[in-house]
């Protein structure tokens, strides 16, 4: 036969050396560049060929952005789209689908969905609502606030353990619970043409009101960036600086810099906007929202979690190997309890922040929880959560979310007057498909596609 | 006793039998039974091809039933809980007046639950069939409009349900070919129609009510048109007696060429079983239920169900077609290493799915008789009910399991559930919760059933 | 079970004079950047059964792919008959006569006996499928393999024991009047019993004239039943010929090394392998 005797047909007995990876081009593109890169430019290289690979991270949402954003600019009526008062519009509604957005993100992470989230976050602000108001419950906000989520998280545990213990498809158990819940909702504001309010007049239910009106005086959101970008920023450049000193793999110094400044930049950019006046000559309008850092914290807070927690770890393992993880002894159930819970949660909050954003009212007519979860999904998604779990951050939410709020507001905008509503819904229709599409077909080469 | 010491010349100790001695009988006799679960198998085997007798096949049957596989006993069951509920709570439930309202309520829930039944063989979901049904309604109402189109009422009907098959068409595509989850791709689907629906019906409404142009009578006629009484009786005497000649031939020949054959008195029983529910319905309809003038006969749209209902049995289980469905449902692997095309058989899979939210479309369209946007969130709803129908009828969402039939007899109960709680004075919101409590107990059942029975995923 | 050394009367069976049924000359595959099968050559005679062996990643579930057609080989001949034949699908594989019962065995839980070994080409009755004739046909081909064990052939796949399973997979294979069948692992998850009521089953097989291959791991199932042994190690073919010049340690050298230190592979006449 063709090889000696003694000899393997790769190299010499006894050599040890033999380079087993299936397929080393491929291996080259999942590791994260930043790792291995000794330099700015090896970094980069490394990044376009992990891009070229299929995983293209939040790339495609960024550029995304930034199409949506000029040609917005160029269609709207007297270039009216990027205007600071238009803009931290966008930012207010954006926040809600953000928020939504990364509280369907574990789910999908698990390569489950929750339809019921728009239900359930219409239900959250209604009960913190409910129990505001003045001749009533008159709870504190605070203690309005968490039971809303405490009761939201319920529900999501519920659900979760529909899921978990008897195995029904997630999607039913949820498609359920949006019935449910949006029937629920409607007994629960008192009747379909009930609506509960918060005041701004009400100091107790001002909290509540301001958390998207309110607006930081512009002083203290300079100074407020500045906090933060120095927090982040020294973070940042204290662990790559740990990891050196312990050997392990770092990124190099000019990359982290450059992270930094990005950073800095798009707040410096996001205060400027914001501290623009954009009232009237009378009144003074100007300041970063409330929501803005609210919503960073829930960014923060997803994101330690997801990347840094045992919790999180297991959520990607069970999204990307069910079975491995159960015989690593991680409790599925458990985790995918608390996935939902913490979703419902989540969702629970971004409902009051929309009620906030409407100016302190709820209604039947306040949103359509079928949207919602829609737009959810859909900004996930968008940007860059796998529709077949094991892949996603936080971050992609947010992203996702700003440019569906983009999209959604910038419509609007066009004065298409009977087209406005049917866009509504075919838009974020369209795009969700195609947001899946690049999700199915970037997967293509990675083999991670289930289906036969 | 000395044979478990014994042990072969290389270190084997043989299984408790003695050499020579296979553990159930003689060596050389390959009649050993290698049933994992004796019990289980003779469990799934249809019991009317295993039974001599009407006794063997009853007990068979109750042994399939305890082992998980219980095929339309808890809907059957089901039904007589509600028929039962229900008419304690208001007598007037069991009238005929109410039952018939029940039955014409329920076929548009019967229709889309079959629709929905082939995306759920399939392992798949169809999100859209209630948008679909509503573009079906849109389309036929439009065209046949005196003061636009003005088309004939057999164009208006075909170009409606050529309307939804692209649908499903492009549906299918996408999920057949891209392999994008089923979900997504019609709910995707939903969204856009819903935007369509609300274009093209604007703030304005579209009738079909007018008894001047023949083309509108027609369609209205689907819905509220009737057989005179005679002819219902007609029908049925025809009906009954060819699915009985039918049957009782298919036997004949199973039997002559060796085959595997139930007991001449099981399909004895079949044939009197459905000739005594073809009377009750005949016989109901055929009630006057009118306060004043005459109102009898049985309604059209219960011929057009059964017609569906037939089809749609015949494509599922006596061509290639349909048995590519289960197979794929079943271990579309499987099915793809026998040649079959994964992709033609999903897509035209959904395209049937579209295609039969078109003609419950036709029936709505008729049902309503004026269409608003208001339609549209109805139509939404309708998924959860098509789907709670196909489940609870023994539909399994797993893929692979489930008949038509399910659809038919799934969608009674919810109709029924609708019409108790309505006469009950219930509002709205909480028919939701409670069809929503429906929809989750059947999908525990659904789960549960399958963890008795053998080959659960 | 006993060292191969009492050899068939393998030498007349099937005997070895005349053409193989199924010839493999210099076959290469690769995906990629990575190399599965280097100049494979094989031949697999009618009347016999021949045992591919081989240690993981050494090749045989792809060299088995290139002939039932899931993908077409890179390089190479393909006698089939002794016509050059291009196998480019499992059609095309049918179509020869070529039936492989896979690993994990390709059944639909969901569908009884009957409707999984008619899967893909059913026969029709105007139109509607022929519902009578299938069975009838399923029955005869279970009962002249001696598969008597199954209660009702219109049991539903689920409930049916792994060796019964096999039977059913197998007898599929056979029903379509294939010349050679191919079979991967089919002992593989098999207890003791069930095993040799699969191995009897490729008996009847073979005695029926057809091609046999088997790919397992089991060298105690292998030297049950071939006639011939091939070993592959690392894409290549390294030794092939009957099973009678080899044993279990000379079969184990070749898997783990590619050679076997006693001697240098010399088959009894046959020149199988032209580098």
């Amino acid at each position: 036969m063709t090889a000696d005797p003694g000899e393997t047909p790769t190299g010499p007995p006894g050599a040890g050396m033999v380079d087993l990876t299936a397929d080393p081009e491929a291996a080259a593109a999942d590791i994260p560049p930043a790792l291995v890169a000794q330099s700015l430019g090896q970094y980069l290289r490394a990044w376009w060929l992990r891009v070229r690979g299929g995983n293209s991270g939040v790339l495609p949402v960024v550029l995304a952005i930034v199409v949506v954003a000029i040609t917005f600019q160029i269609v709207t009526p007297e270039h009216a789209f990027l205007r600071p008062s238009n803009l931290v519009y966008i930012f207010g509604l954006s926040t809600v689908y953000m928020v939504l957005a990364m509280a369907e993100t574990v789910v999908l992470l698990l390569a489950e969905v929750d339809l019921s989230v728009g239900a359930v976050a219409l239900i959250g602000g209604v009960i913190a609502f409910k129990l505001v108001q003045q001749p009533g419950p008159d709870w504190p906000w605070w203690a309005a606030v968490l039971a809303a989520l405490v009761c939201c998280g319920l529900i999501g545990a519920l659900q979760g353990m529909l899921t978990a213990w008897l195995r029904i498809p997630s999607f039913v158990v949820t498609l359920a619970g949006f019935l449910l819940f949006s029937g629920i909702l409607i007994i629960v504001l008192g009747g379909a043409d009930a609506s509960v309010n918060v005041s701004s007049s009400v100091p107790n239910q001002r909290v509540i009101y301001d958390m998207v009106q309110g607006l930081i005086v512009p002083v203290a959101g300079w100074v407020a960036l500045a906090v933060v970008v120095g927090a982040a920023g020294t973070a940042l450049w204290l662990r790559a600086a740990a990891r050196r000193r312990q050997g392990l793999a770092a990124p190099p110094v000019s990359l982290t810099a450059i992270r930094i400044a990005l950073v800095a930049l798009v707040g410096v950019a996001v205060v400027m906007i914001c501290t623009v006046n954009r009232g009237t000559s009378l009144v003074t309008v100007e300041g970063v929202p409330w929501v803005i850092p609210i919503v960073l914290v829930v960014l923060g807070a997803w994101t330690l979690v997801l990347q840094r927690t045992r919790f999180g770890r297991y959520v990607y393992a069970i999204g990307g190997n069910p079975e491995a993880a159960r015989r690593a002894g991680v409790s599925l159930a458990a985790i995918r309890i608390w996935a939902f819970a913490l979703c419902s949660a989540t969702a629970g909050l971004g409902g009051i922040l929309l009620g906030s954003f409407f100016y302190g009212e709820y209604s039947t007519n306040t949103a359509d929880p079928g949207q919602l979860v829609l737009y959810a999904i859909a900004a996930a998604v968008i940007g860059g959560v796998s529709l077949f779990g094991g892949r996603g951050k936080a971050i992609h939410g947010v992203l996702g979310g700003l440019l569906i709020g983009g999209i959604a507001y910038g419509v609007s905008l066009l004065n298409l007057g009977e087209l406005a509503t049917p866009l509504e819904y075919i838009l974020p229709g369209g795009v969700l498909l195609a947001a899946v599409l690049v999700d199915v077909l970037s997967r293509r080469g990675t083999g991670s596609v289930t289906r036969v | 006793m000395s044979d478990h010491a014994r042990r072969t010349s290389d270190g084997e100790v043989p299984v408790t039998a003695d050499p020579g001695e296979t553990p159930t009988g003689p060596a050389g006799a390959s009649m050993v039974d290698l049933t994992a679960d004796p019990e289980a198998a003779a469990a799934d085997i249809p019991p009317a091809l295993v039974a001599q007798s009407l006794g063997q096949y009853l007990r068979a049957w109750w042994l399939r039933v305890r082992s998980g596989n219980s095929g339309v006993l808890p809907v059957v069951l089901a039904i007589v809980v509600v028929a039962i509920s229900f008419q304690i709570a208001n007598p007037k439930f069991l009238s005929a007046q109410n039952l018939v309202n029940l039955f014409e309520q329920s076929t548009v829930y019967m229709v889309l639950a079959m629709a929905e039944i082939f995306a759920l063989l399939l392992g798949e979901i169809d999100l859209s069939v209630g948008l679909v049904m509503v573009l079906g309604s849109v389309v036929v109402a439009e065209l046949v409009q005196p003061s636009g189109p003005d088309w004939p009422w057999w164009a208006a009907i075909i170009v409606a349900l050529l309307a939804c098959s692209a649908v499903g068409a492009i549906q299918g595509s996408l999920v057949a070919r891209l392999k994008m989850p089923s979900f997504i791709v019609t709910l995707g689907g939903l969204l856009i129609l819903e935007g369509v629906a609300i274009l093209v019906l604007g703030g304005t409404l579209v009738g079909i009510g007018n008894s001047r142009f023949t083309n509108e009578v027609v369609l209205y006629d689907i819905f509220w048109g009737r057989f005179d009484p005679v002819v219902g009786w007609i029908l049925l005497a025809v009906l009954v007696g060819a699915a009985g000649t039918g049957l009782w031939l298919r036997d004949a020949s199973r039997r002559r060429h060796g085959l595997e054959t139930p007991p001449r008195s099981l399909t004895a029983m079949k044939i009197v079983l459905m000739t005594v529910a073809g009377i009750a319905v005949v016989a109901i309809c055929n009630v006057n239920r009118a306060h004043f003038g005459t109102i009898e006969g049985v309604p059209y749209i219960i011929a057009i169900v059964l017609v569906v209902l037939a089809a749609s049995t015949v494509l599922l289980q006596r061509t290639r077609f349909g048995r590519y469905v289960y197979a794929i449902g079943g271990n579309p692997e499987a099915a793809r290493r026998a040649g079959v095309s994964l992709p033609a058989v999903r897509t035209w899979g959904f395209v049937l799915a579209s295609l039969t939210s078109g003609i419950a479309g036709l029936l709505f369209a008729s049902w309503q008789v004026s269409l608003t946007t208001n339609i549209i969130k109805t139509a939404n709803s309708y998924v959860l009910l098509a789907v709670a129908a196909a489940v609870i009828g023994g539909t399994s969402l797993f893929g692979g399991r489930g008949k038509t039939i399910h659809g038919v007899l799934g969608g009674l109960v919810i109709g029924g559930i609708y019409n108790g709680l309505y006469l009950l004075g219930v509002s709205s919101q909480w028919i939701d919760v409670v069809v929503a409590a429906v929809l989750l107990a059947a999908a525990i059942i659904d789960v549960l059933s399958r963890r008795g029975a053998p080959g659960q995923r | 079970m006993t060292e191969m050394n009492e050899a068939p009367e393998g030498a007349s069976r099937g005997g070895d004079g005349g053409e193989p049924l199924l010839k493999l000359r210099g076959i290469d595959k690769h995906f990629g950047p990575v190399q599965a099968l280097y100049g494979v050559d094989l031949d697999l005679p009618a009347g016999q059964v021949t045992g591919l062996c081989g240690d993981n990643g050494a090749g045989k579930s792809v060299l088995t792919r290139c002939i039932a057609g899931v993908h077409p080989p890179d390089h190479g001949q393909i006698y089939f008959d002794g016509r050059p034949v291009h196998i480019r699908s499992a059609r095309d594989a049918a179509a020869l006569g070529i039936e492989t019962v896979y690993q994990d065995l390709a059944l639909a839980d969901n569908l009884d006996i009957v409707q999984n070994m008619f899967l893909g080409r059913e026969p029709l009755h105007h139109g509607l499928l022929d519902e009578d004739s299938m069975e009838r046909q399923a029955a005869e081909t279970l009962s002249t393999l001696r598969v008597t064990t199954v209660r009702s052939i219109r049991q539903p796949v689920a409930s049916l024991s792994g060796g019964q399973r096999q039977a059913v997979a197998v007898a599929k294979a056979v029903m379509w009047n294939s010349k050679l069948v191919l079979l991967d692992e089919p002992t593989a998850a098999l207890g003791v019993v069930q095993t040799q009521m699969v191995l009897n089953l490729i008996e009847r097989l073979r005695d029926r004239g057809l091609a046999v291959m088997v790919i397992s791991h089991n060298l105690n199932d292998i030297f049950e039943v071939a006639d011939r042994i091939a070993v592959l190690y690392l894409g290549r073919m390294v030794a092939e010929g009957p099973a009678a010049d080899f044993d279990r340690q000379r079969v184990v050298e070749y898997m783990t090394t590619g050679s076997s230190g006693m001697r240098p592979f010399e088959p009894a006449g046959s020149a199988s392998d032209e580098g």
